[in-house]
This record gives structure tokens, C-alpha cells and sequence, in this order.
């Protein structure tokens, strides 16, 4: 069957009687609502009036005011990653298209489903220079998955079909409709029973995976003596029956398991196959395992640099088998000898089946004598750390408030350098969902106000942002917002008044020479938070520490938790830029040995 | 896999929905993605399902080409891409127009070498000729190389278009 554009399906000789007119500021909140949208992130501005003025008499649709659209976007990423719906985001012409692009890139590079919905000047003045106008379509076209410029009303529903579609089949991704006014003022046919087939047939990427593949990956994970298994976002993505499947997978075979930034949650980090996660700042036992492993099965992740390091050097005596549902991931980075395409949820099915089926059973020698290096590895215990005296450990802090929290069901957001590292390495995720932060993109700022759409998604949950003080005041406008919906968040800031990783890269990699990355002129976080009434705190010295936490957990709103670290501290392990899995710094005495490359320099 | 430092020349049939932004799509990807276009063409084949052919002529390592197709293959208006130069040979033909401005013994010879090549003769003034050429792209370029050596020569091409040999449809529209 031809597949074609999304069309006007019947519209124009519109008399059949399902057909409906109304203007398409309407239909667009109609569509929105076939589409199960509850929550809309947005701010308004003129292009999109028509919308917000049929919003005002919308009862269906929440709308939550925003200080900034940036903040929107990421509002959505927070709303989508923990609960696996697809986040939607409005807002205006222009300004507030491009304030828009810095989320939708991080929605593009960590495979968020985001629908963003932004106001365009009249079609008739496309072109013009006209006010708040901007080439929307053209500035987003390489930080979406997809984009449309609507020019028809007659399109506008079957676009709106194909961009939910879109944004959340396959790999998903952030998807643009650009909105011109006049075709939000003018009348545009809605059609009750549309054909979702006919408006959705033209993106049909393949989630089942081949039979043949999958047999091939068995046959190899038969053979296997030194396995790993390498899991990504895509897990998290495909939804928690994967994780799910991922857990029995590993319990079969018995196999040490991995996990990216991105996979956190995926396999509970209190499962004894666990190695924590792999990569730049990944522990020694993780790093060193897939380093020597001979089968490596990476299910849903990217052989992202963070996670290889020194490509040649990447674990170079293993056949790798790539599980992923995007085919362009595989061979991007590192060559691998087999690649099974489709959903990982599919794709564990089927292996499982296909493993049962062959009654696979792990070379248990060799495992055990694999588990014994493993465990050597792990006895190096290269995350322990030296809580003394009453300065406050970054480390510390977050374990403790990992501890503290453990019985209940936490929501975890992060903003981007050491403090989101110390999170990945000593918060521990038994779920899915639970873990959202910026990995592709790396944006400061992410935190906040994905934390503000978890806690929409989730209202009654206990919802963190682990933060850093430089990147918490890039979006702290936000509090505004918090302030408003009353939205309890915790915004937990590891204070060392340093944008702490370009101090890090600094002191090991340009000689100690601090350029601009002192966070001079901070504010005082308490009186930050009394102005936007909410609960301020801080926790100056290690006894402090868990007063602080418990009492930032008690308090019902949103609070504001200034804990002051230690200034200078450094995240270890580190996989210096350049390097091999197997040539880690794992502490401040392994700096002086072992000096960066020149290569490696200019690696970012 | 294959050795990963050669560097391979193919050409590329991508079918696409003949709508606004689809080339810039394209094009964005070589770019933003730093692949090579040696050559682009494209143009509506079907009217009636609204779909254009592009034909691009790219160069890379076998795993870079295999990066390139399937990075195409998940743009949402493409229907298919098909890499010509993996299993066959394919037909690939160039239409070069060639002006050339010269005089006495040159002007001779220029129509001596467009006979040769079987160029036909488009337009004609006392002092120029106007020349087409349609070929693979080598034999444009030996024409053009011929033509610059007897007199001052603009040239407009097409860019290669190909398609296969055999009784196989290339792509189809899904």
C-alpha cells in the first residue's frame, strides 16, 4: 500500500457526516485530547493566542505556566521519562521557538517522546521578517526527530495523528508542529472516526525482531565464558516489562550485568549481578568487565564515547552482539558481529524463549572463574570514600540521602557535572522511571524543571532534583513556577561553589589554572526560597547533614536544601578523556602517574 | 567486518514524499553528520503519490556508507534507500551542457571531439557552441577536460542520476 503524506484524508468533499468544522485552535485541543493529553507545559505568547483562548474554556487539558520555554521542554522530558506517555509543550513564535531548541536537542539525543506545539506568524507573512517570526521548522530541523509546518487546516488533525505517532514509535524523539495563526483562527474539518492507520502508515519502523538473529545471538551466548550484558536507556524506554525481562534474563544465566547513565533502574542496583554503571566516571569492576569480557550483549544502548572511552582500546577481545531498535546505531561507533534490530522488550522475549527452547544453561566453570576476577575487581571497592571531621563529603550527602530514602518510592532528577555523577554512582534505583537526567546532551539546568513535570505526572511522590549550584541557577526561574502549583519538589543542592567538573578538568587536565569556573556572587539559597515561599535549609557541617534531609523530606511543600560540601572534591573513578576501560584514575593519587594525552585533550 | 579505512565511492537512490523541507532533510543530515555529497538530483517521479527520486553520489569508509543509509532510512518521508553500488553495477548517466567560445582550427577540432563523444549540438554562433553530453561521469569529465584545452568553456551539469540493471525495482513506495 502507497504510503502517503499526512493527507486530508476525505476533507475536502467533507460531506461525509463525521466530519466536523470548528476553528483550529479548537480542533488542535481536540486532537490533543484523542491523543490522551492531560498536561501541556507551555507559555504564551502572540502567535498562540487563539490556542490559550481555547484553553481558557478547556476543562480537560491542564495547562502549566512555565517561566521560561526552555524549562517547558524539559518539563516534558521530566513528564515523559517517569511515566512513558508523551510529554507536549507550547509555545509561541520565535522567541519562544528557539528558547525551545535547547530541550528539544536534549529530547533528541536521550530518545524522549515530546510533542511541541509553537505559534507561527500568518502563512501570509511567512517570509516577511514579520514580528516574533522565525524559520522554525528550519532552526529545529536537525534537533527534532521530526518537524511539520502546518499550512492547511485540512492537515492539521492528520498531522497532529502522525506527530504523537512519530514521536513515539521506534526510537522515540521530540516532534515539532509549527502553527501558523490563521490556521488556528480559521475553520478546519475534524473528523470523529479518522483513520489512524491511513495518517500513521507512512512511519512504521520494526520492532519484531528477526527469528534468525535472535538464533545467532543464542548461539553465541552459548558459547560464551566471559560474558557481560551491556544495558541502556532503550530498556527504560521499551517500557518496565523490559526490565522486568532484563531481571529474568540475568537471573538465567547468571551473567554480570551493567548499566549506562541512561539504563539506571533497569536492574536493581541491589542485585548481586549488578557491577553499577560502565563509562567516564563507571566503577572500576563495570569498566574492567567489559574490558575483558569475551561476549558482549548491549541491549539498548549506544556505545556512547562517555561509555567507551579510547575506542581502539574498547573492549578488545569480545564478539559484541548490538540489540537496539534504532538501526543506525549499530556500527556508528564500535564494529559489532551481530546486530538484532527491534523493540528490547521484543527482543528479550524472544531471546528468552529462544533460550529456554535451546534449555540454555551458562558454562558454569568458566562463569565462576569469571565471577572470581570480577569480584577481585570489585574488592578494590572504588567508589569508598572518607567521611571525616565536619566538612560534608559530596558522596556523603547523597548516600545518606539515598539511605534515607530507600523505603519509599523516590523520583530522581539531576542537573549536569560531578553532582550528577556522584548520583548516578551512589543513588541506587530499583526501578524504571525512577531516573531522569540529561546524558546525551549534558544540559545544566535539566534538573529543575524536569523534576516540576515528574511532580505533575506524579503529584503524591517524592520528587529530587540533585543539583549543582551553577547548574541549578540556570533554570531557577522555575521556582516560580514550583511556587505557583505548589508542586513539592526537593531540590537538593550539593553546594561546593565550583561548576565542580570543569574544576575537575581544569586541575587534572590545564594545570590548575581556574579559568571562570568559580561561582562567584551566590545567593543565599534560604532567602531565595523565602521569597518564593517556600522552605529553605541548609547544612553546613556533617552533623547538619541528616537533620537537614529529614526535615527536607518532612516538609510538605517544595523545598530548597543548600548543602555546603566539601569545595575541591574530585569524582573518581575517572577514565581520563582518550584512555582505555582499563586505565582509570580511581583517586586524587593516581592523578600525578598518569598525565592526559595530548589526544586526549582535545577530546571533549 | 570489512577493512574500515578504504575509501568507497557509491551511489545512492533514496525515495522520498515529494514535500516541503524533505531535500533540506537530506542535505541537513550530510552535513550536520559531516558525510560527503560529490552529487545531488533530484525530481518528482510520481505525481500521483507525490514522490521524488535524489539521487546522491557520496563517498565514505563501508562502515560510514552503511551509517548514511540507514540514517536516511529513518527520516520520516523517506520510503526507501537503496545503495546502487553494493551489489551491481548500476547505470549511472550525467547530462553536462557545455558552452565553448573559440575560433578557426579549435572550433574545428571542438566539433571533431563533440562528434566523437556523441555530443549533440544545441546552439551555434560564429564563435561558440552550445554542446550536450550525457554519459557516466568520467566520459563527462574527459568531454569537459577536451573542451577546456581549445577555448573558454562554462558547464552546467546535472549531477549523476542512476538506476539499476535487471528486471528489479529499485524502491517502492511503502
Amino acid at each position: 500500500m502507497p504510503k502517503s503524506a499526512p493527507a486530508a484524508e476525505d476533507a475536502g468533499n467533507s460531506a461525509s457526516t463525521t466530519t466536523t468544522m470548528m476553528p483550529g485552535a479548537e480542533l488542535l485541543l481536540k486532537a490533543l485530547e484523542d491523543e490522551g493529553v492531560e498536561v501541556v507545559f507551555g507559555y504564551p505568547g502572540g502567535a498562540v493566542l487563539p490556542i490559550y483562548d481555547a484553553l481558557f474554556k478547556n476543562n480537560k487539558i491542564k495547562h502549566i505556566l512555565v517561566r521560561h520555554e526552555q524549562a517547558a521542554v524539559h518539563a516534558a522530558e521530566g513528564y515523559a521519562r517517569s511515566t512513558g506517555k508523551t510529554g507536549v509543550v507550547l509555545v509561541t513564535s520565535g522567541p519562544g521557538a528557539t528558547n525551545a531548541v535547547t530541550g528539544l536537542t536534549d529530547a533528541l539525543m536521550d530518545s524522549v517522546p515530546v510533542v511541541c506545539l509553537t505559534g507561527q506568524v500568518p502563512t501570509h507573512l511567512i517570509g516577511n521578517d514579520a514580528f516574533q517570526e522565525a524559520d522554525t521548522t528550519g532552526i529545529t530541523r536537525a534537533c527534532t526527530k521530526h518537524n511539520y509546518l502546518v499550512k492547511e487546516g485540512a492537515k492539521l488533525q492528520p498531522t497532529v495523528i502522525e506527530a504523537f505517532h512519530v514521536a513515539a514509535s521506534g526510537r522515540p524523539g521530540p516532534v515539532l508542529i509549527d502553527l501558523p495563526k490563521d490556521i488556528l483562527m480559521k475553520e478546519a474539518p475534524y473528523q470523529k472516526d479518522v483513520i489512524r492507520a491511513a495518517a500513521t502508515a507512512r512511519y512504521r519502523p520494526a520492532t519484531e525482531p528477526d527469528p534468525a538473529a535472535i538464533s545467532a545471538a543464542v548461539d553465541m551466548m552459548i558459547r560464551a565464558e566471559r560474558p557481560v550484558i551491556y544495558g541502556g536507556g532503550g530498556l527504560i524506554n521499551s517500557g518496565p516489562r523490559a526490565s522486568k525481562l532484563l531481571t529474568d534474563l540475568v537471573h538465567m544465566t547468571g551473567w554480570p550485568t551493567t548499566l549506562t547513565l541512561m539504563g539506571l533502574g533497569a536492574l536493581p542496583a541491589s542485585d548481586r549481578h549488578f557491577l553499577g554503571m560502565l563509562g567516564m566516571h563507571g566503577t572500576y569492576e563495570a569498566n574492567l568487565t567489559m574490558h575483558g569480557c569475551d561476549l558482549m550483549l548491549n541491549l539498548g544502548a549506544r556505545f556512547d564515547d562517555r561509555v567507551t572511552g579510547l575506542i581502539s582500546g574498547f573492549s578488545p577481545n569480545s564478539t559484541k552482539i548490538h540489540c537496539d531498535i534504532d538501526p543506525s546505531s549499530v556500527n556508528k561507533n564500535v564494529a559489532v558481529d551481530l546486530a538484532v534490530i527491534g523493540d528490547a522488550t521484543k527482543i528479550l522475549e524472544a531471546l528468552i524463549a529462544e533460550m529456554k527452547k535451546r534449555k540454555f544453561k551458562p558454562h558454569k566453570t568458566s562463569l565462576d572463574k569469571w565471577w572470581s576476577q570480577i569480584e577481585m575487581w570489585r574488592k578494590r571497592d572504588c567508589l569508598s570514600f572518607n567521611q571525616t571531621g565536619s566538612i560534608i563529603k559530596p558522596q556523603h550527602a547523597i548516600k545518606r540521602l539515598c539511605e534515607m530514602t530507600a523505603d519509599s518510592d523516590v523520583y530522581v532528577t539531576t542537573e549536569v557535572g560531578q553532582h550528577q555523577m556522584w548520583a548516578a554512582q551512589y543513588f541506587d534505583f530499583h526501578l524504571p522511571n525512577r531516573w531522569m537526567t540529561s546524558g546525551g546532551l549534558g544540559t545544566m539546568g535539566y534538573g529543575l524543571p524536569a523534576a516540576l513535570g515528574v511532580q505533575v505526572a506524579h503529584p503524591g511522590a517524592t520528587v529530587i532534583d540533585i543539583a549543582g549550584e551553577a547548574s541549578f541557577m540556570m533554570n531557577m526561574q522555575e521556582l516560580s513556577t514550583l511556587s505557583q502549583y505548589n508542586l513539592p519538589v526537593k531540590m537538593f543542592i550539593i553546594n561546593n561553589e565550583w561548576m565542580g567538573m570543569v574544576r575537575q578538568w581544569q586541575e587534572l587536565i590545564h594545570g590548575g589554572r581556574y579559568s571562570e569556573s568559580y561561582s562567584a556572587s551566590l545567593p543565599d539559597f534560604r532567602k531565595l526560597a523565602d521569597t518564593f515561599n517556600m522552605t529553605g535549609l541548609v547544612a553546613r557541617s556533617s552533623d547538619e547533614l541528616e537533620d537537614v534531609i529529614t526535615q527536607m523530606l518532612d516538609t510538605p511543600g517544595p523545598v530548597i536544601a543548600d548543602i555546603r560540601v566539601a569545595k575541591e572534591e574530585n569524582c573518581f573513578p575517572m577514565i581520563p578523556s582518550g584512555a582505555a576501560h582499563n586505565d582509570m584514575l580511581l583517586g586524587p593519587e593516581d592523578q600525578a602517574e598518569k598525565p592526559v594525552s595530548e589526544e586526549g585533550m582535545v577530546l571533549v | 567486518m570489512k577493512d574500515t579505512s578504504v575509501i568507497e565511492r557509491h551511489i545512492m537512490s533514496v525515495l522520498v514524499d515529494n514535500e516541503p523541507g524533505v531535500l533540506a532533510r537530506v542535505i541537513g543530515l550530510f552535513s550536520g553528520r559531516g558525510y560527503n555529497i560529490e552529487s545531488l538530483t533530484v525530481s518528482e517521479t510520481d505525481p500521483k503519490l507525490a514522490l521524488s527520486r535524489i539521487s546522491i553520489v557520496t563517498s565514505g569508509t563501508p562502515m560510514v556508507i552503511e551509517q548514511i543509509k540507514a540514517q536516511l532510512a529513518r527520516l520520516v518521508p523517506i520510503h526507501a534507500v537503496r545503495d546502487l553500488t553494493e551489489h551491481d553495477v548500476a547505470i549511472e548517466r550525467e547530462l553536462a551542457l557545455v558552452k565553448i567560445i573559440n575560433h578557426g582550427e579549435e572550433r574545428i577540432e571542438a566539433l571533431r571531439i563533440a562528434d566523437t563523444f556523441r555530443a549533440r549540438t544545441l546552439d551555434s554562433t560564429l564563435d561558440s557552441f552550445v554542446f550536450e553530453v550525457t554519459g557516466n561521469s568520467s566520459k563527462v569529465d574527459a568531454f569537459v577536460n577536451l573542451m577546456r584545452s581549445l577555448g573558454s568553456v562554462e558547464v552546467a551539469r546535472t549531477g549523476v542520476s542512476a538506476i539499476s540493471r535487471g528486471n528489479n525495482i529499485d524502491l517502492e513506495a511503502k
